[in-house]
C-alpha cells in the first residue's frame, strides 16, 4: 500500500523530532543540566519510525536502553520524556524511571530497559495476552547486535515459535554493542539467518531507509495479524554517537563518524527521496523543522522549570496495595 | 467440613479462579504435560501433580506448556501481567530462580515504581522449596530470604491447606508481583478446608499455638515442627505461642513484638542457610524493638551455611529437627 503524503509528512516529523530530541539532551547532559547514564538513538530514527508507524496505541512495543527513538515513534508524550530524563515530578514516570525505563503503558509503550536482551520476553508477553484475549493487536521488540546475543531472546524467539504468538522481533545492527563490534560479537554474523533457524521468516533491510524499513515491516504486521506468528527484521543501522553520552569512542576508525554523518544519514537519504520523487517539498519539510524546533525548546526550558520529585514519593508505586 | 490435602486445595483454588476469571493462566513447564507427543494429554500436571485436570476443562491456550526455558516463559508472564492476563506461572523447583532472576528481580519486581506507578502486574510466580526429598543441592533449597529482600515482590509460604487457599487466592487477585512457594514435603498433608470463598490478607501471622511463656517464630514446612515442639512442652506445662508468618514480605512485625512483649523469649525456625535468612530478619527486628522486653538471648535454629546435601544421613542434620528446636526453646526457658 502505497504511503500517503500526510503519512510522509508525518515519518519525517517523528524522525526530526527524534534527531532534535537527542541533539538537545546531548547538549544539555553536556552542559551539567541531566543526571545519570543517557544513550542516544540519532542516526537510527527510520527503523523506530518505519517500524512504528504501522502500530496502533493498542500494540506493544518494548525497547532497550537506548529508547528515546522508540518512545517518540511510539507515541510517547514529548514534554513528559524530557521531563523524565531531567528526573522531574512532571516526568512519564513521575521521575522515578529515567532516560532508561522511559515507559507509558497506555501508550502501548512496555518501556525502555537498562537490561541488555530485556525486551522479547516482556514482549512475547504482550503477544501471549493479545492471542490469548483474542483482540488482533500484537508486539514489537526492539534489540540491538548487542542484545541479540542474550539467552532472553533466543528463548523468546523459541516460544514465540512454539506457540506461535503475533510479534516481530526487530534487530536493529548498529555495529557496536557497547564498545565492541558486532563483527567480533555476533558469533555467525548474521542475525537474521539465527532468527531464521529458530523457525520464523527474517528479513534483511537497509535500516537507513525509511520507506524499506516500513516495507517489512508491513510483511511481518500483516503474518502477526493474520494469525500467522512471528517474524525478525534485521536492520542495518547506524550510531551517531558513542554507547553513552560522554564516550570517547576510541574503538571507531579513523575518520568513520565523520564518514557516517556524511554518507549515512538517514534523514538526509529520506529528505532527498522525498524531495527528488517530487513526493514532499522542500518547504513542508522546513515547516516542520520549525516546528518541531519550537516543541524541543518547551520541553526542555518546561523541563527545568519543572520541580523535582517530594520526598514523600521515594516509598509510592513499589506496591499497588501495603 | 472437607479434608483436603494442600495439592488438591492449590489445585480447586486455580480451577476456581479460573472459572471465575477468563484472564487467569498457567504458564509453565508440564503443567499440562504431553504436548508434542504420542501418550495422553494431561500427562503431568506438574511435577507433583498439583496442576493435574485443569487442562481438561481450560485447555491449552489457558494452561500452557512451555519448553524448558524459565528466563523466556517467566519474562512473557511479566510481560502479559501488564497487559491484561493474570498469569499464574509455575517455575517447578524455585533453585531454578537462578537461570530467571532478572526477569523476577529487575523486571516484574520493579516496572510499577520506575514506570511511576501506572501499570499493575498482577503475577502470581509459584514454585517449589525445601529439602527432605533427597533432591538434592539443586533441588532443595528454600531462598525465600532472597526474594523476601526485593523490593516490589510479595511472598507466601503457607503451612497448611487453609492457608494455602486463602492466601493463593489473595495472590492471584493482588496487582502486585506474589511469589509463592510451597514446601515438597507438604504436599500431602491434610486438614479442613471450607468449600466456600475466603481471602487470608498479607502481613497477618497466624497464632498457631497459644502461649505465654516462649514466642516461637516460623513459616512453612518448619510450623509442623514447631507445634509438635509446642505440643511436647504443653504436656510439661510450658505454653508457647507459635507464630506462623504465612508471608515473609510483608511480615507482621506486630504479631511478633506483641507475643515477645509478654514471653520475654523468642526462638526463630527458619529452613533458609542462617546467614541473611529470615531467621536473622526476625532477630533484628525484635532487638531493635522489642529489646527491653527480652529476658534471655534470641535463639535461631537455621540452616547451616552450606549447600543442601545429598546423603539422607547429612540431609537430615541439614533441616531444622524437632530435637533441635526442643534444645533451642529449653535453653532459651533456661536463660
Amino acid at each position: 500500500m502505497a504511503l500517503q503524503e500526510t503519512q510522509i509528512l508525518e515519518a519525517y516529523r517523528t524522525m526530526r523530532t527524534i534527531r532534535e530530541f537527542e541533539e538537545r539532551v546531548t547538549a544539555e547532559f553536556e552542559k551539567g543540566g541531566i543526571p545519570g547514564f543517557v544513550h542516544v538513538y540519532d542516526g537510527q530514527e527510520a527503523v523506530a519510525t518505519g517500524a512504528c508507524m504501522h502500530l496502533t496505541k493498542d500494540d506493544y512495543v518494548g525497547s532497550t536502553h537506548r529508547g528515546h527513538g522508540h518512545c517518540i515513534a511510539k507515541g510517547c508524550d514529548i514534554k513528559g520524556m524530557m521531563a523524565e530524563i531531567m528526573g522531574r515530578a512532571t516526568g512519564l514516570c513521575r521521575g522515578k524511571g529515567g532516560s532508561m525505563h522511559i515507559a507509558d503503558i497506555d501508550q502501548g509503550m512496555l518501556g525502555a530497559n537498562a537490561i541488555v536482551g530485556g525486551a522479547p520476553p516482556l514482549a512475547i508477553g504482550a503477544a501471549l495476552s493479545a492471542k490469548t484475549l483474542g483482540t488482533k493487536n500484537l508486539s514489537l521488540s526492539f534489540t540491538g547486535d548487542g542484545g541479540s546475543n542474550q539467552g532472553t531472546v533466543f528463548e523468546s524467539m523459541n516460544l514465540a515459535v512454539v506457540l506461535q504468538l503475533p510479534t516481530i522481533f526487530m534487530y536493529e545492527n548498529n555495529g557496536y554493542g557497547e564498545h565492541t563490534g558486532a563483527a567480533y560479537a555476533v558469533g555467525c554474523g548474521d542475525i537474521a539467518g539465527r532468527a531464521e533457524a529458530f523457525g520464523m521468516p527474517a528479513l534483511r533491510v537497509d535500516g537507513l531507509d525509511f520507506f524499506a524499513v516500513y516495507e517489512a515491516m508491513q510483511e511481518a504486521v500483516d503474518r502477526a495479524r493474520s494469525g500467522g506468528g512471528p517474524t525478525a527484521i534485521e536492520a542495518s543501522a547506524v550510531r551517531f554517537n558513542g554507547h553513552f553520552i560522554g564516550d570517547p569512542q576510541l574503538y571507531r576508525g579513523e575518520g568513520e563518524l565523520d564518514r557516517l554523518r556524511r554518507d549515512s544519514d538517514c534523514l538526509k537519504i529520506f529528505s532527498k527521496r522525498v524531495i527528488g520523487d517530487k513526493l514532499l517539498k522542500k518547504s513542508q519539510l522546513n515547516a516542520i523543522d520549525r516546528e518541531v524546533a519550537v516543541l524541543i525548546d518547551s520541553a526542555v526550558e518546561e523541563g527545568f522549570a519543572a520541580p523535582f520529585p517530594a520526598e514523600s514519593e521515594l516509598l509510592t508505586d513499589v506496591y499497588s496495595n501495603y | 467440613m472437607p479434608i483436603k490435602t494442600i495439592r488438591q486445595a492449590i489445585n480447586d483454588t486455580l480451577r476456581s479462579e479460573m472459572r471465575r476469571d477468563s484472564t487467569v493462566v498457567i504458564i509453565g513447564e508440564d503443567v499440562a504435560g504431553g504436548a508434542g507427543s504420542d501418550g495422553i494429554d494431561d500427562a503431568a500436571g506438574g511435577v507433583f501433580g498439583v496442576t493435574k485436570g485443569l487442562v481438561g476443562e481450560f485447555g491449552r491456550e489457558r494452561v500452557i506448556d512451555t519448553p524448558i526455558s524459565e528466563a523466556g516463559f517467566i519474562g512473557m508472564a511479566a510481560g502479559a501481567a501488564c497487559t491484561g492476563l493474570r498469569p499464574v506461572v509455575e517455575l517447578m523447583f524455585f533453585d531454578f530462580i537462578g537461570v530467571c532472576f532478572d526477569q523476577i528481580y529487575n523486571q516484574m519486581a520493579k516496572f510499577r515504581y520506575m514506570f511511576g506507578g501506572k501499570t499493575d502486574t498482577p503475577i502470581v510466580v509459584r514454585a517449589m522449596v525445601g529439602a527432605g526429598l533427597r533432591a538434592a543441592a539443586q533441588h532443595s533449597n528454600m531462598l525465600h530470604p532472597l526474594v523476601a529482600s526485593i523490593p516490589g515482590l510479595k511472598v507466601v509460604m503457607p503451612s497448611n491447606a487453609y492457608d494455602a487457599k486463602g492466601l493463593l487466592l489473595t495472590a492471584i487477585r493482588d496487582n502486585d508481583p506474589v511469589i509463592f512457594l510451597e514446601h515438597k514435603t507438604l504436599y500431602d498433608t491434610s486438614c479442613e478446608v471450607p468449600d466456600e470463598e475466603y481471602l487470608i490478607p498479607f502481613g497477618q501471622a497466624a497464632f498457631t499455638r497459644e502461649g505465654s511463656d516462649i514466642t516461637i517464630v516460623s513459616m512453612s514446612s518448619m510450623v509442623l515442627r514447631c507445634n509438635e515442639v509446642a505440643d511436647k512442652l504443653a504436656a510439661e506445662g510450658i505454653y508457647a505461642d507459635v507464630i506462623d508468618l504465612r508471608t515473609v514480605s510483608p511480615i507482621d512485625e506486630g504479631a511478633v513484638l506483641e507475643s515477645v512483649e509478654v514471653s520475654g523469649r523468642l526462638v526463630i525456625v527458619d529452613e533458609a542457610n542462617e546467614r541473611c535468612s529470615m531467621a536473622s530478619e526476625i532477630s533484628s527486628i525484635v532487638a531493635e524493638k522489642a529489646f527491653h522486653s527480652l529476658r534471655a538471648p534470641i535463639a535461631k535454629v537455621a540452616a547451616p551455611h552450606s549447600p543442601v546435601p545429598f546423603s539422607p544421613s547429612l540431609e537430615d542434620i541439614y533441616v531444622p529437627t524437632a530435637a533441635r528446636i526442643e534444645d533451642a526453646v529449653r535453653a532459651t526457658l533456661e536463660a
